[in-house]
């Protein structure tokens, strides 16, 4: 089995162990490159289909390719989908800086998708290899009543055995791509033919390589304008994946401090 | 950490690094990284910055410590995953806590490992958290492990101290079954036999040390191979209805699986063969093999659910209703036994109790000891006992299905490998089962025979107090137990009846009935009535049969007259009670019980303690083949 046949047979276990375990699953589409990969991967375990809902976390601010890849493959892929818009910037916490106050639109808006569906976990496509805080990360891994995620009492996790427990108000994250690479994704989908949002191609010499809202998502200088380009181009880059992701680096732990409080 | 993550398709070989909290392990995965040019572009730049704004000296443990907690306290909370690449092969770290506290996130990142770094401080030498560090890497299976023995510059680089540390370390790893281990002297901090190749000229600081680095040493080591060669173990995770079709759907931990194959489900006797191998864009397949995950359908409609497993009938799993366990305790609850937990073994769950701890394994010494609690972070060997039947293997044979966690109150407390079965197994055999559940059955579950205590003595010699006193103690002690006495069996059951001989000869025949029916169900029943009658007591005994144990519970006339509980004796004397037995009626001393309890001279406690040992040898689930002949002789 190579190396993509073993991340994906890992991934299926996972998401079908999530199926199984919880009564009240959904998974978060960001319409990024690791959601769809998720979504294909749950169409995998599950022979075709998700058999779940699939949520987007719309703030309105995505860019209109966004927009566009969403209504055409919500179709295609016969998902059920979630699209409410997130709560307004008001109701965002004033102490975070600028950029992670637009950022934590998404957290209002996940804690209303699960106050309003019940979700008793959710799927989403975060990597350890993305950014340090996500890297502490387990595969099922339990929220508090306000969405918090304790990273110093973390339960023990082994030999793919997940535990599970329902108490209400909480919920567990559950993360089927936890051990891929950013170059795994992208030989993936160069090799399952996964459609994404073209904005990761290049236009003009810049090409977007991690997908957020318009205004706090920066391009990066790029002529990559194909997979294997794009693969090429990462082979060489020493540049971190979420340096485009302006919310990251307003502060030293600006990023760890939205996940605490129940960002992705 | 966002550092320079693998490019290659492959897969990079999981390392963990383990050793005792401050003995370098985070300064030693930071020069890694610096040395075989892993950090992204600037990180270098970045911290040294940082450092300057808090005033303080770099630390190559900055690099890691992505987190603000762990700089604050100066110590790594949790596992966290880390890449590097050298000229062979890519590598993702498991950057594994050292401190105590941690030990679950240890094992939360040992346990994925195929090869392990253990730094030891030359200084400090071989501490207790080295040794328990190590001693879980064997319990966990990883065998390929890398010793540094680290800050040598703090020792002045002797070759004499590393021998000693070595020699230390050396005799452990051979103590505890890790063979493959290569020892070696660095100092992390200055880079000494980290990434560089010593004896290159490179290594001015040891030129005694003519053996390779840290990072030579782990590209010599290999992937763990996934294990498509030993029996089929393919658990069921789920069944799906599609398009009219039963799919069953798990991964497969061992073996091969083709179309056409007969496999059996455990634990049970049903067989079915492979009709098709199921996939959405995946090509179609007519065989799969160890790591993949597969949805299949049969070609009979059998009863298969989740936990079983499914395995070729020529080669199956064990079933037993109890299991001999290595266990790794991680909470903060001690174990005991007595204790019901949950384990998960592959995709089944079994209801546990704790039959024996056989012994605690002191991780320093290796020496063992007995106990009744297994403590925090703790290794012992017990005997886990299931109502239901698990399919099993021993650890050694087949991996995935030899090991188990356990669980209480919906959390992970530790971790198990089984060894072998502790009772009489049901070894797989082909022919129907039977509907009814025979007494040997009920043994096994519960781990005990039933049977009948029947403690006879006067009134005021201790016989309800001892009762209830041993049957508490044999409750927490996971035994299915049972009092009969007047409070429960004259109000109702004999409530018809009085005190003459006739009379109390039938309010004995009743109870000996119940709690024959009692020990039939598995029970341990205790039964606390004067029965004064040898007579009666000897139909009693006649009644239950096999498993009947007479106790007499002793205390002269004076004693019990002298206690007189319930003011009895007091009536008696002023003739309040006709024919109480001792004063106006007799008691028939038993001439051969099976043991005697001598109330005067001993307190209750030690009352129990010896009848907990009786209970446990007169009841004891039998071995193998002795089960037909087990009976009452204690």
């Amino acid at each position: 089995m190579n190396h993509l046949d073993a991340l994906e047979s890992e991934s299926i276990y996972i998401l079908r162990e999530a199926y199984q375990r919880f009564e009240r699953l959904g998974m978060l589409w960001s319409l990024g490159k690791d959601s769809n990969v998720m979504i294909w991967l749950a169409r995998k375990a599950f022979l075709g289909r998700v058999p779940f809902p699939v949520a987007h976390l719309d703030t309105g601010k995505e860019f209109p390719e966004t927009y566009a890849f969403r209504e055409r493959y919500t179709k295609e892929w016969d998902l059920d989908l979630i699209a409410d818009d997130c709560p307004p910037i008001e109701e965002v916490d004033a102490q975070l800086p600028p950029d992670s106050r637009f950022a934590a639109r998404k957290s209002l808006g996940l804690k209303q998708a699960l106050a309003r569906y019940k979700f008793d976990a959710l799927i989403t496509g975060i990597r350890r290899d993305e950014q340090a805080t996500r890297a502490k990360e387990r595969v099922f891994s339990p929220r508090n009543e306000d969405g918090g995620w304790d990273f110093r009492e973390q339960p023990p996790e082994f030999w793919d055995q997940y535990v599970t427990f329902s108490q209400p108000g909480t919920h567990f994250r559950v993360h089927p791509l936890l051990h891929w690479t950013e170059v795994d994704i992208w030989r993936y989908i160069q090799r399952e033919d996964i459609p994404v949002v073209p904005l990761y191609f290049a236009k003009n010499g810049k090409r977007f390589r991690s997908l957020g809202e318009e205004g706090i998502t920066l391009p990066m200088d790029s002529t990559a304008t194909t997979i294997d380009e794009i693969i090429d181009e990462l082979e060489s880059s020493r540049t971190p994946e979420r340096s485009g992701r302006t919310m990251d680096h307003e502060s030293e732990e600006a990023f760890e401090r939205l996940r605490v409080h129940g960002y992705l | 950490m966002t550092n320079t993550v693998p490019r290659a398709a492959e897969t990079p070989l999981p390392v963990v690094f383990v050793g005792h909290v401050d003995h370098g392990k985070s300064t030693l995965i930071g020069r890694l990284l610096h040395d075989t040019d892993s950090l992204p572009d600037g990180k270098f730049e970045e911290l040294e910055a940082q450092s300057e704004r808090r005033g303080g000296e770099f630390e190559w443990s900055f690099v890691l410590d992505a987190l603000q907690i762990e700089r604050d306290q100066g110590i790594t909370v949790d596992t966290t995953r880390i890449w590097f690449k050298t000229a062979k092969r890519d590598y993702v770290i498991i950057d594994a806590p050292g401190h105590k506290a941690f030990l679950k996130n240890m094992v939360t990142g040992a346990a994925s490992a195929d090869a392990a770094v253990l730094v030891i401080d030359a200084a400090l030498g071989v501490s207790e958290q080295t040794r328990r560090h190590a001693y879980l890497l064997s319990l966990l299976g990883v065998s390929q492990v890398v010793v540094a023995v680290n800050k040598m510059d703090l020792v002045g680089y002797s070759e004499e101290r590393f021998q000693e540390v070595s020699a230390e370390i050396r005799a452990y790893l051979q103590s505890i079954g890790i063979q493959d281990q290569t020892i070696i002297p660095i100092s992390a901090r200055h880079g000494e036999n980290v990434a560089g190749n010593a004896g290159d000229g490179g290594n001015t600081a040891m030129p005694w040390w003519v053996g390779k680095s840290v990072v030579a040493t782990l590209n010599d080591f290999s992937h763990r191979p996934a294990p498509v060669d030993q029996p089929l173990r393919l658990p069921i995770q789920d069944i799906y209805h599609s398009g009219g079709k039963r799919i069953l759907v798990g991964r497969i931990e061992s073996g091969r699986l083709k179309i056409g194959d007969r496999l059996l489900f455990s634990p049970g006797t049903q067989t079915a063969r492979v009709r098709s191998l199921e996939s959405w864009k995946s090509g179609p397949r007519v065989a799969a093999a160890a790591g993949q995950s597969v949805a299949f359908t049969l070609d009979e409609d059998i009863f298969a659910e989740r936990g079983h497993i499914v395995s070729s009938p020529g080669s199956a799993p064990t079933e037993a209703n109890s299991l001999k366990v290595r266990v790794f305790w991680l909470d903060e609850t001690p174990l005991a036994v007595g204790d019901r937990l949950t384990l998960r073994l592959a995709s089944s769950i079994h209801t546990v109790t704790v039959g024996t701890i056989d012994q605690v394994i002191d991780v320093h010494s290796l020496q063992s000891s007995k106990s009744d609690f297994v403590e925090c972070n703790g290794v012992a060997e017990l005997v886990l006992r299931s109502r239901s039947k698990i399919a099993y293997d021993s650890y050694g044979a087949v991996r995935s299905t030899g090991r188990a966690v356990l669980e209480r109150d919906n959390r992970l407390v530790g971790g198990c490998i089984v060894q072998e079965r502790a009772e009489v197994a049901v070894r797989h055999n082909l022919t129907s089962v039977a509907q009814t559940v025979s007494v040997d059955e009920r043994a096994l579950a519960n781990g005990h025979r039933g049977g009948v205590l029947w403690m006879t003595g006067l009134s005021g010699s201790g016989k309800s107090t001892v009762a209830m006193a041993l049957q508490r103690r044999l409750f927490e002690r996971g035994r299915q137990v049972y009092v009969l006495d007047g409070d429960n069996v004259r109000q109702g059951l004999n409530r018809d009846l009085g005190f003459s001989p006739d009379a109390r000869a039938e309010n004995i025949r009743r109870i000996a009935e119940v709690a024959k029916l009692f020990a039939d169900a598995g029970f341990v029943v205790i039964t606390a009535f004067i029965s004064p009658y040898r007579e009666d007591r000897n139909s009693a005994r006649a009644i239950i049969g096999e498993g009947f144990q007479e106790i007499y519970v002793k205390a002269d006339l004076g004693t019990c007259e002298q206690r007189d509980p319930k003011g009895l004796y007091k009536r008696a004397r002023a003739g309040e009670i006709p024919e109480f037995t001792g004063i106006s009626a007799p008691y028939e001393e038993p001439l051969s019980p099976e043991a005697v309890i001598d109330t005067a001279n001993r307190s209750v406690d030690g009352a129990v303690g010896l009848l907990i040992n009786h209970i446990d040898r007169a009841f004891e689930a039998k071995r193998e083949g002795a089960l037909a002949t087990a009976g009452a002789a204690g």
